[in-house]
């Protein structure tokens, strides 16, 4: 074994198990280090009322209410489970039914969640905006692209 | 290829391309800002804001290549004993820092009116920042050392150190929940954005590297020139 093939062996080596401990670390905080958490994610019997979290999903279909100019009730829902929220402010840009959203807030009691924060999410899908009338006509839209 | 580790060779080569390389980027970068702001389409979600991404992707990917081309030379230089990686890391170093910091700012930028937040704390987002922090750790540690070799021995062993960080840029958005959206283009799936917007993605991601390697190879020489003024 050659000394230069050593020093190879050992630099890779060396990186291999500083990268796995740094993942060991990251895999076991998971739950911190994930933005937010999706609504079936969220165990109704331990919720904490009051406590500041993230959830995550998309905005269930026909489930968007307009209280007021500013004022907003819609459901998050990742289609296992969805959650009521609540929410007092300007709405981003992208933010529509159907779309990814993340949400910044807290449970008020065990079903209606008070956000703070609204975040609009959006997916890794890019087309032409001509091109979604096209298939809107001809039907071949799909529904997943929202 | 002895140019990529052979300081004089690297000279000629240098040389020979410096210019074609800087005339053919700049050629790439009137196309692609004309591809980018005129003959590309606005998103069906996004609108015309789509267009932060010729900026915003080749900058991210290029802050990402040049650290990966680092931790190579840094592999090089120490197991291998090729002094040439220590100047090319030097070199290059705030060339990465400065790609990472375009793709911060203009992130931002993008996300303030999408995401309704200049920034926010999600994993891909941290580790970017991350990647940044570690690029100035870099410079400020080349300028700190008295002594050249033990300089160069410290800020590449720091630099195999740092690499540990790019799985985690890369991959952060697929193993936790991010605001970040997931990666549009991957080698094993058929990408997720139009040709017509593919196309001036791929030329400003040309315009992005041949102006990354016209300003390396500046920055090369002139370390080349001070290290032989430096041994005399």
């Amino acid at each position: 074994m050659s000394l230069r093939f050593q020093r190879l062996l050992f630099i890779l080596l060396t990186l291999v198990i500083i990268l796995s401990a740094v993942l060991l670390i990251l895999y076991n905080t998971r739950e911190n280090v994930s933005y937010f958490y999706t609504p079936s994610e969220i165990d109704k019997s331990d919720i904490i009322i009051n406590k500041i979290i993230r959830i995550g999903g998309f905005v269930e279909n026909n489930s968007f209410n307009k209280i007021s100019s500013s004022s907003f009730k819609f459901k998050i829902t990742d289609e296992k489970a969805s959650i009521l929220v609540t929410f007092k402010g300007i709405l981003p840009d992208l933010f529509r039914e159907g779309q990814g959203a993340v949400i910044e807030g807290a449970f008020v009691d065990k079903n209606i969640f008070s956000a703070t924060n609204v975040f609009a999410k959006h997916d890794e899908n890019y087309m032409p905006a001509s091109i979604k009338e096209d298939l809107k006509d001809t039907g071949y839209w799909n529904k997943k692209y929202k | 290829m002895k140019f990529l580790i052979n300081p004089s060779k690297f000279n000629e080569v240098a040389d020979y391309i410096f210019k074609p390389v800087l005339i053919l980027s700049i050629v790439f970068f009137a196309i692609g800002l004309l591809f980018s702001f005129y003959l590309s389409p606005d998103d069906y979600q996004q609108g015309s804001t789509v267009r932060i991404m010729y900026v915003h992707v080749p900058s991210a990917w290029l802050g990402l290549l040049t650290y990966a081309i680092m931790t190579l030379y840094s592999i090089l230089a120490l197991a291998f004993r090729i002094p040439f990686g220590f100047i090319f890391n030097t070199a290059v170093t705030p060339i990465g820092a400065v790609f990472t910091l375009i793709c911060i700012i203009s992130g931002s930028l993008w996300g303030r009116p999408m995401w309704g937040t200049w920034w926010v704390w999600d994993a891909r987002l941290t580790s970017v920042a991350i990647l940044f922090i570690i690029y100035l750790i870099i410079i400020f540690m080349n300028l700190s050392f008295e002594n050249r070799i033990v300089r160069e021995k410290v800020v590449a062993i720091f630099i195999l150190v740092g690499s540990v960080n790019l799985p985690i840029v890369k991959f952060s958005v697929d193993w936790w929940n991010t605001l970040h959206q997931p990666a549009t283009i991957s080698k094993l799936s058929k990408p997720n954005i139009d040709p017509s917007m593919m196309t001036p993605l791929i030329i400003m991601t040309f315009a992005f590297i041949l102006i990354g390697i016209a300003i390396a190879i500046l920055r090369i020489k002139t370390e080349i020139i001070s290290r032989k003024s430096y041994l005399s």
